[in-house]
């Protein structure tokens, strides 16, 4: 039972905030629902170049988190998500959607499963409502664990490195997507290969009444391997050139969505990967059989921009200056020295090797300029190192 | 004498903006108003020394934007500021807080009901989607769906498309949300007893309904529709009162021209010919013009100051069932200071918002139960508010004004007419109801102001007290409002027009109806319209 003043507390310090205030140079807290968060800890640009060329650590406590269990716990999460659950062994980590009814993303996240039968399914948004509305007729046992699970993002080429530092044995032998449980300060710690910077990295959980000790063990491991914290503005670099989506930018979680036509369904997305329409029965499938059928409206692509001018907000245009489409997330990628970006253009536009413009205003001191700059539609991703998915994994 | 153009009748909020649109197209107008001072139910005065009391109307939010601007309302001193959130009190010693903050919101609900807090986001998607769909017609005429006019027909392919671009889920959902009760609806989304009495309260007010009635859905998207600078479904207060809104409306029509004359009641329409050409006052006064305009609800206008015998029978019968019961009554407060709600602890911000009582659905029935019975309600619903932590000219310094709308007070008791005996009693009730929740607040009553019905009725006019000039029940809205057929602002004998609260889109402190009515006016004048149209919000 939570407090009469629980309101008051407008923001939680997370488990870590002792350790991270500190390193909060510019002072300046954000918001993530129930947490203090910081976009930038340093500078935005020291931070980026730490995931890509030494290891950083991102606060992922906030992360919603809900715990799936009971005897129907897989049959159910099967019929929740729109992929195939079997793939997902124990030990394993399983990135996925899931939709309403019309086959309309609610959000995305990744399903782990911890143990036989036991499942977290972590998300951007709280998901209790739609999850307790799809249990209807299966025994098993959903609950919120947000706050009682700690979290750090741990990623970057030396993650592996430090971590062996730290004692984690057989580290650098878990495969991409696996998970490893640890003894650690009279408690489990929980290490996944998993992350959302697409380079090589770990996500760490723990009770957080030993958050504190994970992070004094994980800098003084990583002191000499250049380890520091990253915010959320570097995150979302990593994250756009890993090719991964946001939820809210890219797409919104239908359930908030007052305009019902501005929702996607997972092929609208790119995602057709993540659909199982062999699965005789899970949330959205008839629509989505429906939208196989008749057509999707809109294609996600990827954008290679001319120029060094990032399109964010663009409108995407024909030659003939006709808008098709607008920029969903963009950047400068100083990985792949590209201007990139997502956009959802209306179908039947935006198959790979397709010519569009970009409309792209910028500014430079207070004088605005509007470029038109060709782009084209590109099949893979940004920036994709091998070292993503090198087992064992390597120092750096 | 003078001949104007257009004579208004009733300095509602809404006469006021009928007047002053007439005027700003440039027609000679004379507005009359039966009380010494002007408003309406959007009134402010002072009547204990040194206190204003908004004494009928008390929040704004409905107030159309479109008008405000182009009556320059802010130019003649015009503000509202938003104040946001909301507290119910429970029995039991606990509150629900509801809070503009999302992230603060859903931490509050996750206390009462974890699932609640998440399934909170889907209902206020479903919420807004009424709104939305709404909003764009509090501008317009609704079209006669009997008529081949071709205006008629416009507009009713203008609604159909408006509604088939819902799409499918949304035209279900439309439909059922327009009919269902609030109880019912809020059973989609919510488990927790105070949550769904929270959402339930504006689902209410100002009907003679329970919370189980059919119908009272669409009473809360009434109360959702507006906004405060484009934040939607917010509220506000105006600052001095909501006086203030008709004194800028007064100031804006003086500029504009326009005449206006207090203590003026008209005694009746004068028809010659079937045509409505001028009002004989109580004084004995009669004034003319091409145009009559009736900012009363259609049973004074048709059934006390029209003569029966100008109307035709099948007409009169329709004023005479025109569903206008009155089920609200208000204490206006003076106070020596701040009351305490020990539930909130100190400097609890919920205290500067709405506050309310009622933690379930139950009690809130059984407080309508009391209303059917012929008696105000034992346990009443109360939307109470002090302004004046928010606005610093109300009241002197220290001291405080509290706003108490309550429900449900019947229009006689017993079937019998309201005593002072029985005002007193009522008021006691609400006074005992409050003090329950707030120990030392009765220490601080400095002066009470009780308003059944009957002094509503008898003050502002408003027919059983019904404060939206009307019951908002699909029979009477839209193109039914007030009757069928006589949903665009003409009224039965030619060269009359109504443009009260009991027109499209019905009661509130909106304005619009007012500024539709003067549409239609000067179209039949053949005039250019003066009147804006309505912001798009795509
Ligand atoms: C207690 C109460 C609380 C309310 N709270 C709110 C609120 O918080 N927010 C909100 O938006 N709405 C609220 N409302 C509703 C809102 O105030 C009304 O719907 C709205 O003010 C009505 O405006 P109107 O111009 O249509 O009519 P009215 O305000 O009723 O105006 C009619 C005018 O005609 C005059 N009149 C009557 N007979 C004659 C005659 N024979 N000759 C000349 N003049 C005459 C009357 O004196 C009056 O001035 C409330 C109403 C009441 C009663």
């Amino acid at each position: 039972m939570r407090s009469r003043g629980h309101f008051r507390k407008n923001v939680y310090p997370s488990p870590f905030h002792s350790r991270l205030e500190p390193l909060n140079k510019l002072k300046e807290w954000g918001r993530w629902h129930d947490y203090l968060s910081a976009d930038t800890y340093i500078c935005d640009s020291k931070e980026y170049f730490a995931v890509r060329n030494t290891c950083a650590v991102f606060d992922l406590t906030p992360m919603e988190k809900t715990r799936v269990t009971g005897p129907d716990a897989f049959a159910y999460l099967d019929r929740l998500l729109t992929r195939s659950v079997e793939k997902v062994k124990p030990g394993r980590v399983g990135y996925c959607v899931w939709c309403d009814d019309n086959g309309r993303l609610l959000d995305d996240g990744t399903l782990f499963h911890l143990h036989e039968g036991d499942y977290r399914l972590c998300s951007l948004h709280p998901q209790l409502d739609w999850m307790l509305t799809s249990a209807i007729g299966f025994d098993v046992d959903i609950r919120v664990e947000t706050h009682e699970v700690a979290a750090l993002a741990f990623q970057g080429p030396t993650s592996c490195a430090v971590l062996r530092k730290m004692g984690l044995d057989d580290i650098e032998n878990l495969k991409p997507f696996g998970i490893k449980h640890y003894a650690f300060a009279g408690t489990e710690l929980m290490v996944s290969r998993t992350g959302y910077s697409g380079d090589l990295g770990y996500e760490l959980w723990i009770d957080p009444s030993a958050a504190e000790d994970l992070w004094d063990r994980l800098f003084e491991a990583g002191e000499l391997h250049g380890i520091m914290p990253f915010g959320g503005n570097a995150l979302d670099l990593v994250r756009i050139e890993a090719g991964l989506l946001l939820c809210g930018k890219d797409f919104l979680p239908a359930d908030g969505t007052v305009r019902p036509e501005r929702t996607r369904s997972p092929f609208e997305l790119g995602l057709d990967w993540l659909v199982d329409l062999s699965k005789p029965c899970f949330n959205g499938r008839q629509a989505l059989l429906e939208e196989k059928k008749n057509g999707s409206r809109y294609n996600f692509v990827k954008l290679d921009i001319d120029g060094n001018k990032p399109a964010n907000d663009s409108f995407i245009m024909l030659q003939n200056k006709t808008t098709v489409g607008h920029v969903t997330s963009a950047m400068w990628s100083p990985s792949a020295k590209a201007n990139i970006a997502f956009a959802s253009l209306e179908a039947p536009y935006g198959q790979v090797g397709e010519e569009f413009l970009a409309e792209i205003y910028y500014q430079r001191e207070l004088k605005w300029t509007r470029v038109l700059a060709p782009c084209r539609v590109i099949d893979h991703n940004f920036f994709e190192p091998p070292r993503r998915r090198m087992t064992p994994a390597p120092d750096f | 004498m003078k001949k104007y153009d257009a004579i208004v009748i009733g300095a509602g909020h809404n006469g006021l903006t009928n007047a002053a649109f007439l005027a700003k197209a440039g027609l000679s107008v004379l507005l009359l108003e039966r009380n010494p001072y002007i408003g309406g139910a959007t009134v402010s005065r002072e009547i204990y020394p040194g206190f204003k009391y908004s004494n009928c109307s008390y929040v704004c939010s409905l107030l159309r934007p479109e008008i405000y601007r182009d009556l320059n309302l802010a130019k003649y001193g015009l503000q509202i500021v938003p104040y946001g959130g909301s507290v119910t009190l429970c029995e039991n010693g606990d509150f629900f807080g509801n809070f503009t903050d999302a992230d603060v919101a859903r931490r509050e609900m996750q206390r009462h009901s974890e699932r609640d807090a998440v399934a909170a986001v889907r209902f206020d998607r479903d919420i807004m989607r009424q709104c939305k769909f709404i909003r764009p017609f509090l501008m317009r005429t609704p079209p006669d769906p009997t008529s081949f006019k071709p205006r008629d027909i416009r507009e009713l392919i203008h609604y159909g498309k408006e509604y088939y671009k819902l799409g499918e889920e949304v035209i279900y959902d439309t439909i059922r949300f327009y009919t269902m009760s609030i109880a019912e609806y809020l059973d989609e989304y919510f488990e927790s007893g105070v949550i769904k009495a929270a959402f339930a309260g504006s689902g209410i007010i100002g009907s003679a309904l329970g919370v189980m009635s059919p119908g009272t859905s669409y009473v809360l998207l009434h109360h959702a529709m507006g906004e405060v600078d484009g934040s939607m479904g917010a509220w506000g207060f105006a600052r001095g009162g909501m006086g203030a809104i008709a004194d800028a409306m007064a100031a804006a029509l003086v500029d504009l021209g326009g005449e206006i004359r207090t203590d003026a009641g008209v005694e009746q329409i004068i028809v010659r010919n079937g045509r409505a050409v001028g009002v004989a006052l109580e004084n004995g006064d009669e004034h003319y013009a091409q145009v009559i305009v009736s900012n009363l609800d259609p049973k004074r206008t048709f059934l006390k100051i029209m003569d029966e015998k100008d109307l035709d029978p099948s007409f009169v019968e329709k004023a005479k069932n025109f569903k206008i019961r009155g089920s609200s009554g208000k204490l206006n407060i003076a106070l020596d200071g701040v009351p305490e709600f020990p539930a909130l602890g100190k400097d609890n911000e919920l205290i500067r918002g709405d506050m309310h009582f009622m933690d379930s659905i139950e009690r809130l029935e059984r407080a309508y139960d009391d209303w059917k019975n012929g008696t105000w309600s034992k346990d009443p619903y109360v939307d109470m508010l002090i302004p004046t932590l928010t606005d610093p000219t109300m009241t002197p310094e220290g001291k405080h004004f509290m706003s108490v709308f309550v429900q449900y007070v019947p229009p006689k008791v017993n079937g019998r007419d309201w005593t002072d005996a029985d005002r007193d009693a009522f008021g006691q009730t609400v006074l005992d109801q409050i003090a329950n929740y707030s120990p030392n607040f009765k220490d601080l009553i400095l002066d009470v102001e009780i308003r059944t019905p009957r002094e509503i009725e008898a003050e502002v006019g408003l027919t059983e007290g019904n404060i939206f000039q009307g019951e908002l029940t699909m029979d009477q809205l839209l193109f039914n409002r007030p009757f069928p057929g006589y949903a665009q602002y003409r009224g039965p004998v030619k060269g009359m027009y109504m443009c009260g609260s009991a027109t499209h889109p019905g009661g509130g402190v909106m304005a619009a109806p007012g500024a539709n009515a003067a549409r239609e006016i000067l179209m039949d004048l053949k005039r250019p319209n003066s009147v804006p149209e309505g912001w798009v919000d795509d």
